[in-house]
């Protein structure tokens, strides 16, 4: 199981809280600065998490923050995973991407845009990638219908 | 109207050449499925690619998010359906770590059994239809021949051939057939000398080997930056097989190796390929000698309502590294369930794979990613 000790104690502002479930480790951090903890996750010896296995965001609908944006890291050299999660702000679902830390990262943006309404901030392409591009409507929010609206 | 000016070839390499926009797909043969991908080309080298994706995209998320944990099943393996037993199993194993609970011995060899056998099935169509892209198209025949006993092993044991939706929260739907255990064995002991076959029409082929030697580089720092997994991986010297590294469903208790070439082109991609169905004939012998006896699947009364908490659980799909991030409030229902599908993100290397290659290079490196359509757009 991922140790976070030193993350925690290298930025103490940044992580809010650290969870654990069945082994799973996630850490919450605050939207604001969260960009250095990423690229210290992927560069401190320690922790070497090269590989950003996914990317995605959860709609909590009626609970404050509403959007949360979720980061799965994995380390093949430490054999070990770590979650980050960063909860947006309500009014304006919009975090700083990071793609210039993994490249992997801009097609899991474009699509938890494209599916979820969350914008990446100075993305490189932010385009719709699975539905088409004149879609305006984001279903994988909870307030978009099963079937019905949206339905062409 | 005045007739453009044409120009012939010593005029035009002096330097104002125009480059040209072609489409590739949705219906182009090599792209099995519907993607395309719009190639600007400067003669017949690719200065750029732009693909786009979603043709088949069905909303699988926001569906399970309407669906029991068991109605969910069967639309795991309408993703990589080459190998739906792994999107099953994928899942399975998941919601079992949300409930914090294991299958029975017996069930989780059983479950190797069956996803290995998709396994080589899925391997097989591969090189098949890699090679008839690449106009070869005898060893298609005689790929398919094999893949079809194994779907007809397949069905045998799970009635179906490509969808098999066979596993169950907790272990799978029945025990295996008696008639698999002697038929399977007759394969298993046929099939090294027929991969062998296989061999002999492709490994020192010479037009295969100057077809995808040197074709598709990615390094191993390219495939890491990229999030690359599985034999793309693998075929660039990265040792990192889920099944060894972080091991589930009883792999630790089989004896094989992960297969790691260090070439980082398709044709290494072919050769790891190879050796992974040599392998997974070696597992599912091993599987079937060691079957332990007891219960197939655990017994769970009333719905099935995981406890409110979030997991995520990832297995080595054929394509590499598949997960499933699932989010439950509690209910009967997957509060959230993202499903993190290997040939999507493999698929993005399609750009830096192709730029600055020759056109009919791009065919080879957009197969060697062993794209399935259905997992990619979901």
């Amino acid at each position: 199981m991922t140790d976070v000790t030193k993350l925690k104690s290298a930025f103490p502002d940044v992580v809010v809280n650290v969870e654990e479930y069945r082994g799973d480790v996630t850490v919450i951090l605050k939207q604001e600065a969260f960009l250095p903890v990423c690229t210290f996750l992927r560069d401190d010896p320690d922790y070497s998490f090269r590989f950003l296995a996914d990317v995605t965001a959860v709609d909590y609908k009626d609970k404050t923050p509403r959007f949360v944006v979720v980061y799965h890291l994995l380390s093949h050299e430490h054999n070990q995973r770590l979650r980050l999660k960063v909860p947006l702000d309500d009014m304006n679902p919009e975090i700083e991407t990071v793609v210039n830390i993994w490249p992997t990262a801009n097609w899991h943006e474009r699509e938890t845009y494209d599916l979820m309404g969350v914008k990446f901030l100075n993305h490189p392409d932010l385009r719709r990638i699975l539905l088409p591009y004149h879609w305006d409507c984001h279903p994988l929010r909870k307030d978009y219908p099963l079937e019905g609206k949206g339905e062409e | 109207m005045a007739q453009p000016e044409i120009k012939l070839g010593e005029e035009r390499r002096g330097g104002d050449t125009e480059t040209m926009e072609i489409n590739m797909g949705p219906q182009h043969p090599s792209t099995h499925g519907v993607f395309r991908a719009v190639v600007e080309l400067d003669g017949e080298t690719v200065v750029k690619v732009v693909p786009h994706l979603g043709y088949l995209h069905r909303g699988i998320e926001k569906i399970a998010e309407n669906r029991t944990y068991h109605q969910i099943i069967p639309l795991t393996d309408r993703l990589d359906y080459m190998a739906g037993a792994s999107n099953n199993l994928g899942y399975c194993l998941a919601v079992e770590k949300l409930l914090g609970i294991e299958a029975p011995p017996r069930a989780q060899f059983i479950r190797v059994i069956i996803t290995e056998l998709s396994r080589i099935s899925s391997h097989l169509f591969w090189a098949g239809a890699t090679a008839h892209d690449l106009g070869a198209m005898t060893p298609f025949f005689y790929m398919v021949r094999e893949r079809e006993q194994i779907l007809f092993f397949l069905e045998m044991i799970t009635g179906a051939r490509l969808t098999p939706s066979f596993f169950r929260i907790g272990g799978v739907a029945m025990d295996l057939p008696p008639e698999f255990h002697d038929e399977c064995m007759k394969f298993i002991k046929a099939f090294p000398p027929r991969v062998d076959e296989y061999e002999a029409l492709l490994t020192e082929n010479v037009i295969w080997k100057s077809r995808t030697k040197g074709v598709g580089y990615l390094s191993a720092e390219d495939c890491i930056a990229l999030g690359i997994s599985g034999p793309m991986a693998r075929a660039a010297g990265i040792n990192w097989d889920l099944r060894k590294n972080q091991p589930y469903s009883s792999y630790d208790k089989f004896d094989f190796k992960a297969a790691i070439y260090n070439g980082c082109d398709a044709y290494d991609r072919y050769r790891v390929r190879m050796m992974e169905m040599r392998q997974s004939n070696e597992i599912v012998r091993q599987a079937l000698e060691g079957l332990p006896e007891g219960d197939y699947s655990v017994t769970m009364k009333g719905a099935l309502k995981p406890p409110a908490g979030e997991v995520y659980k990832a297995i080595e799909a054929p394509r590499g590294e598949l997960g499933f991030y699932i989010i439950s409030d509690g209910t009967v229902q997957p509060f959230r369930m993202k499903i993190r599908a290997p040939t999507f993100v493999n698929l993005q290397s399609l750009a830096k794979m192709s730029e600055g290659r020759l056109f009919s290079d791009m065919v080879a490196s957009l197969a060697s990613v062993d794209l399935v359509l259905a997992e990619v757009d979901r």
